[in-house]
This record gives C-alpha cells, structure tokens and sequence, in this order.
C-alpha cells in the first residue's frame, strides 16, 4: 500500500514511547438487574490491537457500544486519547466520537445510498470534506478492500462479504484512530470470511490504527493481536500475548471457553 | 344522461376543478402537518410527544364536518373574521388528515432498524443529520401506500365542503339536481368522476412509489446484474444485541 492511500492518521509506533489512547476507570454497566461490565479497568496504547474474547452475556460487546457512545456507563470513567467521552458535555462527546470508527456485525450500511456515497456522506457532512476529495479517497478505500467496481451498486445488491468491506471502507474513511470491530464476521457465510478477515489483517499490518475487536476467529485474534482479554461475567479474568493465553493460559475458565470454540 | 344542458356540464366540470384544488391545497397542509406532528411523537423530550400525542388524539376524535362548521360558524363569532368558505375547508381538511398522516410518519420512521441510527451515530452525524440522511429516506418508501390511501380518503372527504357551499364536484351535483328535478342521472355522473380522480391519483401515487423504493436500491434498476445474497440489511440487530450485552444468564 502506498503513502498516500493510508488511511489512518500516523501514530508513532514501537517508539519507544507508549500513549494511551483508551482509558476505562471503573465502569459499571447494568441493565436492569444484570452487571454486564462490572467496576472494569483497562487500557489500551495507541497502534495496539486488542482482541476480546469470552463467553456471550460477558461484556465485550458492551465495552464496545461504550466506546462508540451507543449507550452510557452507570459508573465509572472513559477517556479517549486524553479527552473524557464520559461523563462529558454533548459537544465534547461528538468532538472525541470522531477519533473512533465502528464495524458492526451486521453491516449497517446505509441502503438508501449507493456504495459510494456510504462513504463519502460521513467525511462531507461530519468532517466537512470537499465532495471531491471525498470521493477521490472513497475509491481508494475501496480499492483497498476489493470493491473499486461497486461504487454506483446498492448495498443491498451486495453479498454479505461485500457489504462488511464497504463498511470497513466507510469508517476508515473517517480516519479514526480508534477502530472498533464488533464480531465482523459472524453474520457471514463461512466462504466470505476470508475476504473480511484478509482485509482487516491487511489494514493491521500496514496502518498505525488503533483495533479493538471482539472476535469468535481465533486465528485471526492470533494473527492481529498484540494482546488478548478474556472476559468472564463482566471481569477480565486473564489477559495477556496471543501466545500465552491461546498456548498456555493461566485460567481454568479461559481452558474452558478456548476448548469451546476451538 | 343526455338531457343535461351544455351549462349543467359546464358546472359539474367546474366542481371538478374545485374538489382538485382543495384535493392538492388540503394535501400540502396535510403532508406538512403529517411531517411536523409525525416527527414530534417521535421526539426525545416527552412534552413534545405529548403535546403532538393530543394534536392527534383530538384532531382523529372529531368530526371533519363538524369542525369545518365550525371554523366557519363559530369561529368569526369569537375572533370578529371569517374565513373565505375555501381556506376553512382547506384549513380543516388539513389539520384532520395531516393527524392521520402523522401516524403514518411516525410508524414509518419508527420502523427504520436503530442499527441505522447506531450506525449514524459511530460516524459521527448530528440527530438532524440522521434524521435527513438516514432515517427519514428509508421511511418514506414505506409511507407512500398509507398515504395513497389517505390521499384517497381526503378526495372523498372534500365532498364535506359543499355544505360550507363551495362549489365542489358534490355541491354542483345538488344545483344540477336542484335545475333538473332528477337525482338519479347526476349522482351517477359525479360517482364515476370521484372514481376517476381516484383512479388517477393511485396512478401517480404508485410512481412515486416506484422511485421512492428505487431510491433505496428494493427494485433493481433495469439493465443491471443483480447479486443478491441477502435481503435489505438483517434486521435481528437488536436480538442479537440483547444476547450478547445482557444474556448472561
């Protein structure tokens, strides 16, 4: 990929210095009676890619809606990249909510837009970005991900595979530092995983993005990871390298879950 | 039939212009009351659901007629001016269809998954934003039908201006009666020319329709290969939600 098509703004990475760019101080999340996220604290340095695993009904999903301000904490405190997302004036919230991208498990492309206003509509409206230079850089995410030909195609003219990559394309257009990737590939055909999965890799390995991703693919979370959080009934009861934790976790409970799934 | 005179027609076809003109004026208040209304039940802050809730509410309980008698009669009595019998017709034609419009709009925009409006808001779009780009393009391929129906509904219902003696379609038959002594004839002709403004408006109605649902890419666009996997956008977002960030039991 070349310079000019990279499409996060540049983070420093393996500097030597680390930067937080996530910062969770005890967040509690109940709805109703259930505590999904409970007193949870953790962080994340910028261009580190972090795979959550678990059980469902553990949080991940949870932790990433929080981050995306879908829904609001009970407690605690969330910082991204030095400015508070919560608790936080509306104007504040929407000023950080541009730092951070999210993919969701079932595409939400828009289907009253064509491939290529999806992405472009975002970085015009929000950002204030010229149409065309919005447009120039919507081909080049496009192309990236696979789909420079299905521009003027309707989402819903798309498969699965296709529709996730647009989505991809939409939010890196936005040039989060922060990309949150919600079980991307669950609602796929088993043959069409691969294609989301190599583009993610690719984008992995050639940007400075931060990733947050709750994952079932655990040779991708292998693959991308620079470290993996096991989460147990809103706790993360295990954390550490994808080596460690799929060769030789510590916990019981993460024994169980990994011999699960794998 | 035939024993009408030339100006009997004359007057008939006059009471057609007029019926179209309060059918189009009623219409454009309706749709703006319909949006307006529509749009506040739908409304974070509950005293403008509320205050839109009884809009509709007592706008659906009362009687088109009686109201337009209303605001014709009663309501110079009160503020000292009358209103031209038109505008009180379009004025109440309005407000009462635009009440049942604004359930359509509201049910529609309500049907709008809020994994769009979750996906509106990861990107950063204000709520007027969503509103515009999102939300309100998707629901108005579903409000087209409903408000055909209703457009048909208000056509019918322009009849009620006759008794404020506009000049309507309806009024014109009771002053060619009136000339001809015979009810039969007239009321026969004025049947057939309600039904063919219907017919007419379910023609363009279905028009709109049609774009409006090209619009959202539902009908594929001649000349193109279609490769269609799944339907528009699964829609099980919110089961699938509640699983993941709730179930823990």
């Amino acid at each position: 990929m070349s310079a000019e098509t990279e499409p996060t703004p540049q983070i420093p990475r393996d500097t030597g210095t680390t930067r937080e760019v996530i910062r969770l101080d005890q967040v509690t999340k109940r709805f109703g009676d259930n505590t999904v996220l409970d007193q949870l604290n953790f962080t994340v340095d910028a261009g580190k890619h972090v795979t959550l695993i678990g059980p469902s009904g553990s949080g991940k999903t949870t932790i990433l809606r929080l981050l995306m301000t879908l829904v609001q904490p009970d407690e605690g405190i969330i910082t991204v990249d030095g400015e508070q997302l919560y608790p936080a004036p509306e104007k504040q919230v929407r000023e950080v909510r541009k730092k951070i991208g999210m993919v969701f498990q079932q595409f939400n492309l828009f289907p009253n837009m064509k491939v290529l206003r999806n992405v472009t509509e975002a970085p015009v409206t929000v950002l204030g970005m010229s149409k065309d230079e919005a447009e120039a850089r919507a081909r080049e995410l496009l192309e990236l991900v696979g789909l420079a030909d299905k521009c003027d195609a309707y989402p819903t003219h798309l498969s699965g595979g296709q529709q996730q990559r647009v989505a991809i394309a939409r939010a890196l257009a936005m040039r989060p530092q922060v990309l949150l990737l919600d079980e991307v590939t669950s609602a796929l055909d088993p043959e069409l995983v691969a294609g989301v999965l190599d583009v993610l890799r690719d984008i992995a390995h050639s940007t400075d993005i931060t990733m947050l991703c709750v994952t079932h693919e655990m040779s991708f979370a292998r693959d991308i990871s620079d470290q993996v959080l096991m989460f147990d009934s809103g706790r993360v009861i295990e954390s550490g390298s994808p080596e460690k934790l799929f060769g030789d976790p510590d916990h019981e409970r993460t024994r169980e879950f990994l011999s699960t799934i794998l | 039939m035939t024993d009408f005179s030339a100006g009997l027609w004359e007057l008939l076809l006059r009471g057609v212009w007029i019926t179209v003109q309060l059918t189009v004026y009623s219409a454009a208040l309706g749709a703006a009351v319909a949006f307006v209304v529509g749009l506040a039940r739908t409304h974070r802050l509950w005293i403008v659901r509320f205050i839109s809730g009884a809009y509709f509410e007592i706008f659906r309980g009362t009687s088109a007629l009686v109201l337009m008698i209303w605001v014709f009669f009663v309501v110079p009595l009160t503020l000292g001016w009358q209103l031209v019998p038109m505008w009180a017709a379009v004025l109440t034609l309005g407000c009462t269809y635009g009440a049942y419009g604004s359930e359509i709009v509201r049910g529609a925009v309500a049907a709008v998954p809020p994994a769009q409006t979750e996906a509106g808001i990861a990107l950063g779009f204000t709520p007027a934003q969503r509103l515009r780009k999102i939300v309100l393009p998707q629901a108005w391929p579903e409000m087209v039908p409903p408000f055909n129906n209703l457009l048909i509904e208000l056509l019918k219902g322009t009849a009620l201006v006759s008794v404020l003696g506009v000049g309507d379609i309806t009024f014109a038959a009771q002053l060619v009666r009136n000339a001809t002594g015979d009810s039969a004839p007239v009321y026969t002709v004025i049947l057939v020319m309600y039904f063919v403004l219907a017919f007419l408006l379910t023609r363009v109605m279905r028009l709109v329709e049609r774009r409006a649902k090209a619009g959202v890419g539902r009908s594929a666009p001649s000349g193109r290969t279609v490769i269609r996997k799944a339907g528009p956008g699964p829609r099980k977002d919110l089961v699938a939600d509640s699983s993941a960030t709730g179930g823990a039991a």
